[in-house]
């Protein structure tokens, strides 16, 4: 191969909107205009998981990497420069101790290729073992990849867990002539973004997944639903499925076997139910979205009635790597039945945000101060934890080390969902995080059922009322009753686990929901409508920073004084209180 | 409505419609796509071409908006110039994502899914960007913009005419 030097540009959606398309095209044109082109190769990837705008890796032929963060326009030049022509790390943008940490004590199997090959480059991802695993399967007997997968234990990452492999020997045993693979992408939880990251990083490793899946069950035919919101995906998906194609990994003859199989896109149109399985089929066949009863389970009849396997994105990428290493391999990864890794998308007040894998066992508190590399602010400490977005619930710090398994999860009253964790610290509000994800599930409900329907929204109200302060203590105890009435009547899995955020809230943060109603204040200092906008004088440090924020002249403030805010100035936009991290202004 | 907006309207071909149905026509369970492709040519879907799309595929446009009005990304009516997205995910919730909303609803004037009377902005909501890192984010037309805090918010405005 060649001994040409590497330069490695982060390029998802979050390295663009920090400006990464600049950086590479100055890249190219800096080493144009020195005549230096022909020793780099400038590679375009994925995003890696931690967000610290642009990230720049420089490659050596013999292996050895530079990584620079927060890259700007004007640091490409210094780089050029200081580092590619004499041979000196640029000092400014070296990444630091923070971002090797976040990587250190992970383990990547899905996200392996995500940020370190070029995502629209087939032979990228050959090289890294790509479509090995496909050709060695179809090589093999179908019937002993379904039991590969069973063994292997891997289980459904789109939330319910259930058993993959199941899955697959209940479609392959059921008779039809066609039979169907649909790849989950509607990745409905907001705050949740591994499976866009895989189809932005690593496109080639579902559509591998999903052949394998074809292959084990029967089907010819494989479509992915993709949410609407993820332009980029889809469009290096479908590249990805064009350049597969090209070189015979889909189509007639797949890896020049007498299997068939190809894969069209379905782009979603921002509907949270459709991640729902029988919604989202509902939706591929044109029709609203609506849930309807299992069984039958799409196993039996799915799309277009026929057999039908669908799996979440994560759950396909782990497909070629359990073949590729074998059953036992990823067995041993994990807990005793929760097998293998799960990517986390870790958000909220925490150091390090962006994507974690790791093995599942790992505790809450590892993830947090692992990866996470601890709180936000030095002064406001954990409170909680919120997994499994809105179908999810909030853990309390004293149970910070809860392995992240499905079962233990679900034994405090969350779930392991699609792999949404929001890191709260003191500066948030427990009622009013369970009314944002009332306030969620509301406008998505499909409004089939009436206790999802009518009941949420009632549950939305009372919380409503809650948060601005006009709560009775009745109140709590209605909303217990009916966030239990709706789990258990509702028709899909939206209404049923729509109630457990303000349930497990209710049971972990109780005390936050007495003072709201009890004493109308909100200890968290986040209701604005129970805030007084004054400074608490023992809390001030005196740093100015409301000050410096507010847009209406409202606060005064001098160097060594505690600020004060002038109540008739005061339009109540709250700035002060968001950029206030010691909790003094009430 | 404005007068930009109403010509729109007018413009609603019947052939350039014909076209998008006759891509799909032979599809099975085209219908979403069809509507986004008309979406993606007008900005939304016209009544005009609702109803050429019931003629023509045999159905009763009361289905065609059973499925418009259940997709939160269908428009049945044109919108502003520009189009801001602020988003509503968790961690823009939590990193008060909501601040810049009700600023930004009190500073235009408008409500939610509203576009301003000078047509300049429409205004909506959206459940997570994919960058919860830079949180609280919006999005104005293709434009991304992370760590929002609300006193910027007239200097980024001012950009959109
Ligand atoms: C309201 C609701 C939303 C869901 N959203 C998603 C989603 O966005 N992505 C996903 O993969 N699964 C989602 N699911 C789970 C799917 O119904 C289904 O269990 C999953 O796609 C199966 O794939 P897996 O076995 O690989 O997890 C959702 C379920 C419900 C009830
Ligand atoms: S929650 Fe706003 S970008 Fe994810």
């Amino acid at each position: 191969m060649s001994e040409k030097r590497k330069i490695l540009i982060c390029m998802g959606t979050s390295g663009i909107a920090a400006g990464a398309t600049g950086v590479a095209r100055l890249f190219e044109q800096e080493l144009g205009k020195r005549n230096l082109a022909d020793g780099f190769q400038i590679i375009r990837t994925g995003d890696r998981g931690l967000f610290r705008d642009v990230l720049v890796d420089v490659i050596e032929p013999d292996g050895q990497r530079t990584t620079y963060e927060y890259v700007k326009a004007e640091d490409v030049v210094p780089i050029v420069e200081e580092h590619l022509i004499e041979g000196n790390p640029y000092a400014k943008r070296l990444a630091g101790k923070s971002y090797h940490d976040f990587f250190k004590s992970q383990m990547r199997i899905v996200l392996k290729n995500c940020g370190e090959i070029d995502p629209e480059d087939i032979e990228a991802y050959v090289m890294h073992d790509g479509y090995s695993a496909l050709r060695k399967a179809v090589q093999d007997d179908s019937a002993q990849i379904v039991k590969t997968v069973t063994d292997s234990g891997l289980r459904g990452r789109g939330g319910a867990g259930f058993l993959t492999g199941m899955k697959w020997k209940f479609c392959r045993e059921a008779a039809g002539d066609q039979k169907y693979i649909v790849c989950n992408a509607d990745e409905g939880d907001p705050g949740a973004f591994m499976d866009r990251s895989v189809l932005e990083g690593d496109p080639h490793a579902v559509i591998e997944g999903m052949a394998i899946a074809g292959f084990a069950v029967g089907a010819s035919r494989g479509v992915v639903y993709c949410r609407a919101e993820y332009p980029l995906a889809v469009k290096r998906l479908q590249k990805a499925i064009d350049q597969s194609r090209e070189k015979g990994f889909l189509g007639k003859s797949v890896c020049g076997s007498p299997f068939e199989f190809d894969i069209s896109i379905m782009q979603g149109a921002g509907a949270f139910v459709c991640g729902e399985e029988t919604a989202l089929l509902a939706s591929i066949e044109g029709k609203r979205g609506t849930p309807r009863i299992k069984p039958p389970f799409p196993a039996q009849q799915g799309l277009w009635g026929k057999p039908t396997v669908i799996n979440n994105v994560e759950t396909f990428a782990n497909v070629p790597h359990i073949i590729n290493h074998g059953a036992e391999w990823f067995a041993s990864i994990g807990t005793e039945k929760s097998k293998g890794t799960k990517v986390f998308a870790l958000a909220g007040k925490v150091k390090n945000t962006g994507l974690v894998e790791v093995p599942m066992g790992t505790t809450i508190r590892e993830l947090v101060f692992g990866p996470g590399g601890g709180m936000l602010h030095k002064k406001l400490g954990l409170k909680g934890v919120q997994l499994g977005g809105p179908s999810g619930g909030c853990i309390p710090a004293a149970m910070a080390d809860t392995p992240i398994d499905y079962e233990s999860l679900q034994s405090t009253g969350a779930i392991m969902g699609s792999g949404g964790v929001i890191i709260m610290d003191e500066k948030t509000c427990m009622v009013d995080v369970a009314r944002y994800f009332t306030g969620f599930t509301v406008s998505e409900s499909c409004g089939q059922c009436t206790p999802c329907r009518v009941g949420l929204k009632r549950m939305h109200e009372v919380l409503t009322r809650v948060v601005e302060g006009e709560g009775v203590p009745a109140d709590l105890e209605f909303l217990g009753n009916m966030g239990n009435t709706i789990c258990s009547t509702s028709l899909c899995g939206l209404g049923q686990t729509a109630p457990n955020p303000v349930l497990t809230t209710l049971r972990y943060f109780r005390d936050e929901f007495d003072a709201h109603v009890h004493r109308r204040e909100c200890p968290a200092h986040v209701c604005t409508t129970l805030m007084h906008y004054e400074v608490i004088e023992d809390m001030c440090i005196k740093c100015g920073a409301c000050a410096k924020v507010c847009p209406a002249g409202a606060v005064t403030w001098e160097r060594g004084k505690t600020a004060r805010i002038d109540p008739a100035k005061c339009t109540r936009c709250n700035a002060c209180n968001t950029a206030c991290k010691y909790m003094a202004i009430r | 409505m404005n007068k930009e907006i109403s010509t729109s309207v007018s413009a609603v071909k019947r052939e350039d419609v014909m076209k998008i149905i006759n891509a799909f026509r032979d599809q099975p369970g085209a219908l979403i796509p069809l509507l986004q492709a008309v979406q993606r040519e007008y900005g939304y879907v016209p009544k005009e071409a609702v109803d050429l799309i019931a003629d023509e595929l045999g159905m009763f446009p009361v289905d065609i908006y059973g499925v418009l009005t259940f997709y939160a990304q269908f428009y049945l009516e044109p919108r502003g110039r520009h189009t801001i997205r602020v988003c509503e995910g968790t961690a823009c919730y939590i990193m008060g994502g909501k601040d810049i909303l009700d600023r930004l609803k009190t500073d235009l004037g408008v409500e939610e899914s509203k576009t301003t009377a000078d047509g300049r902005f429409y205004l909506e909501t959206v459940a997570c960007l994919g960058c919860c890192g830079m949180a609280p984010a919006m999005m104005i037309d293709e434009d991304f913009y992370g760590n929002c805090t609300v006193g910027q918010l007239d200097e980024i405005l001012k950009k959109y005419e």
